[in-house]
């Protein structure tokens, strides 16, 4: 057995981080950049020592995985079997996340002194970064689906305060509320589902829930499996519920309308949050629950065919996109669906039948390096040419060739090109959807076409096409990026070529034990390899050159390029929705029930007073003689009546 | 020796406590209002004095409470004093009629 306690160093350090710069930043403003990396590099130490100890030497107890609580404190005890717990759960996913999410918190921070410097609100925005680190560790780590619920509801909150980021531009705060509006809406759903799994499973606590939604012959399965409300059973109920909260914190169709909007903070914090780590909150917490999910196949369907549709989907938006970071997150939504089909589609959790859920959390590891490092080169170009917008980039090969180079990368990563990571993954996703539905193998390999062709056309229009920045002539300009952005983009580029190399089915499983996927070469591979290089090839004519065949292209689409390029008007009809229908049905009535009802009512208990006392209150002269003959008459009247009657 | 009886007694004080009850509500000067005030105190002094002496010769508890009676009307008379002293700076007159302020 092997020696935890300094587990919870790793969520004490960021949160110590947090108070000192909220409290004390302003003062030490160019201190607190360096606090936080610092301190978040302890914290990334901390977890590759746990991953190394937990992998490597703790190894595997009767040939899977252990899950070990290395901390446990109750903290609401609402009856002998129910409480709420804090503690720090490891098991090999939580392990995983452990070091994706201080990984790439640990290169955000370091880029932020380059990026953020100079910035105002400085040591605010590190403190955020802090407290959403600690959030999401937390999160991880959890043993208690509450305490879940608590850190996942912190992670929506750091969001929506490092969205907010730039609080004088109006889009970015409404894109701030909006972010933590339709994750709340989520969240109810979420919360629901919580309160049915534990009301059904007596427990909150994540091993006693599996544990017992997992025995078939167990009271409580079969229990909860009876009950049924319009023909679904309880326990499908709630997964489902569950299900709605991750979709919505991963942006999964059509819960995704925050992720775009929420490109108006930060790029770094785009390409912590809603890049790396919060976004894929969701395929976590389906992950955390597979067990259960995979005792109701109905479930998993529905997170196959949502993940699925959601992937397809955000593809064909992402091509007509022209704002970069835009591109980015609906890439983002994108690959978070291949996570959220590839568990769908992992029918089981024994051995081969549970190689989505590998595939899924394997795509969930490369995809959180890949993307970061897309998105922190986005950042960087940002910073070098002060635009969002691709029309105003161009022909930036020669001015950055280092954000050149890992750009390319990344690109070659994400559309699924061996041998970089992104290959490794996606093909061992597309390979369970193939041997578990064939429609949703069919639409994977097409959206894979169409992500490398988006990514190739955002590489192609950043980096190539124009030969020059004409509104750039002139200036006299800074030079591609500082040291401290640079080394984390060279560091996250090593990692993408790498981390596909890990033999991640030995390692992370459904079952604990060790997936053998040896690797062949087969034609599921050819054809996954083949689609993507048909969207390479597509970019390049399009867009490697300036050419006015792209245009030519939309134009004679017309109507159906317009509507993709407004994203489907997923937004207006959620404008719709709320304005005009809830807005008039529910808001409007209540507003009159308040106003008329509520408040006349106060309003008639003031004027009774009010009139009552106006009355009366000639009582009261001021004339002591008044009193007196007042006085007098009483003490007279009292005592007869006190003479005469009560004795 | 020819008593003086309890019933003549009892009719002084009432009449002297009625006499002062009158002249509390029908006077407008604060002073003599005051003095009103003494009257019916000092009907009570003489109610308490006599019960004494007729229903209890044995005790002092009547005489007592008169001593104290007496005494706290002196210092009431000097807070009444006082009182009137700056009503009368306030209003610039002593009748209890220009002194309606006491009120909402």
């Amino acid at each position: 057995m092997t020696d935890y306690s300094y587990i919870s160093l790793v969520l004490i350090i960021p949160i110590a981080v947090f108070v000192i710069t909220g409290l004390f930043g302003k003062k030490f403003s160019a201190f607190s950049g360096i606090l936080g990396t610092v301190g978040m590099l302890v914290t990334a130490c901390l977890a590759y020592y746990t991953a190394y100890q937990y992998f490597i030497v703790g190894g595997r107890t009767d040939g899977a995985y252990p899950t070990i609580i290395a901390f446990k404190q109750t903290w609401l005890q609402f009856s002998p079997s129910l409480s709420i717990d804090f503690g720090i759960m490891l098991d090999p996913i939580s392990v995983m996340m452990l070091v994706v999410v201080t990984t790439v918190s640990l290169m955000v921070h370091f880029y932020s002194i380059g990026y953020m410097h100079g910035e105002e609100r400085y040591a605010t925005y590190y403190s955020f970064l802090s407290l959403f680190s600690f959030s999401m560790l937390g999160l991880v780590v959890s043993t208690n689906i509450f305490q879940m619920y608590m850190f996942w509801e912190l992670v929506g909150v750091s969001s929506f305060l490092l969205i907010g980021h730039y609080f004088e531009k109006p889009s970015a705060v409404s894109a701030a509320k909006k972010a933590f509006i339709v994750t709340r809406f989520a969240d109810l759903g979420f919360l629901a589902g919580i309160l049915v799994l534990s009301f059904y499973s007596e427990s909150l606590d994540f091993q006693t829930i599996i544990h017992r939604m997992t025995d078939h012959n167990g009271v409580i399965f079969l229990n909860a499996n009876a009950a049924s409300f319009m023909g679904l059973s309880a326990l499908t109920w709630a997964l489902c519920l569950i299900f709605i909260g991750g979709a919505g914190k991963s942006a999964m169709f059509p819960l995704h309308i925050w992720l775009p909007d929420a490109m108006e903070g930060p790029t770094p914090v785009s390409a912590l949050i809603h890049a790396a780590t919060m976004v894929v909150a969701g395929v976590f917490l389906v992950a955390r629950l597979f067990p259960v999910y995979a005792q109701i196949p109905i479930t998993l369907d529905v997170v196959a065919y949502v993940g699925i549709f959601s992937a397809f989907f955000a593809a064909i938006i992402a091509c007509t996109q022209t704002d970069i970071k835009r591109v980015l997150a609906f890439s983002t939504m994108s690959q978070i669906g291949y996570m959220m089909f590839s568990l769908g589609v992992a029918g089981g959790f024994w051995r081969e039948k549970g190689l989505g859920y590998t595939a899924s959390m394997f795509h969930l590891f490369t995809h959180a390096m890949f993307k970061a490092l897309l998105f922190l080169g986005a950042g960087a170009v940002i910073h070098y040419v002060h635009s969002n917008e691709m029309g105003d980039m161009g022909g930036l090969r020669k001015k950055m060739p280092i954000t050149n180079i890992v750009f390319f990368i990344a690109c070659l990563a994400i559309s699924g090109v061996p041998p970089l990571s992104g290959f490794f993954s996606k093909e061992e996703i597309l390979t369970a959807a193939f041997n578990h539905n064939k429609i949703i193998y069919a639409v994977g390999i097409l959206t894979a076409c169409l992500t490398a062709f988006y990514m190739f056309r955002l590489y192609f229009m950043i980096f190539w096409n124009k030969s020059s920045i004409s509104h750039h002539e002139g200036e006299v300009h800074h030079g591609e990026a500082p040291f401290t952005m640079k080394l984390p983009l060279i560091l996250l580029a090593i990692a993408t070529v790498v981390v596909g190399f890990i033999p991640f089915g030995k390692y992370i499983s459904a079952d604990g034990f060790a997936l053998e996927s040896e690797f062949h070469v087969n034609l599921l591979m050819i054809i996954a390899v083949l689609s993507g290089l048909l969207g390479i090839t597509i970019a390049t004519v399009f867009y490697m050159k300036p050419s006015e065949m792209p245009a030519k292209i939309s134009s004679s689409l017309g109507s159906i390029y317009s509507s993709i390029h407004q994203k489907f008007f997923i937004d207006e009809i959620c404008f719709f929705v709320t304005k005009k229908i809830i807005f008039n049905l529910v808001s409007a009535p209540s507003a009159w029930f308040d106003k008329n009802v509520v408040d006349e009512m106060m309003n008639f208990i003031s004027v009774v007073t009010e009139n009552t006392s106006d009355g009366i209150k000639s009582f009261q002269s001021g004339k002591i003689a008044d009193y007196v003959l007042w006085f007098f008459a009483s003490v007279i009247v009292l005592s007869v009546l006190i003479v005469f009657y009560l004795s | 020796m020819n008593q003086i009886s309890l019933t003549h007694i009892l009719f002084v004080s009432f009449a002297l406590f009625f006499i002062g009850a009158y002249g509390f509500l029908t006077r407008r000067n604060m002073i003599t209002m005051l003095m009103a005030v003494e009257l019916m105190l000092n009907a009570v002094n003489i109610n308490f004095v006599a019960f004494n002496k007729f229903l209890f010769p044995e005790k002092g508890d009547g005489v007592f409470f008169t001593i104290f009676i007496i005494t706290i009307a002196a210092a009431e008379a000097a807070v009444a004093i006082a009182i009137i002293i700056n009503i009368y700076r306030k209003f610039r007159s002593i009748d209890s009629e220009d002194a309606d302020t006491l009120k909402w």
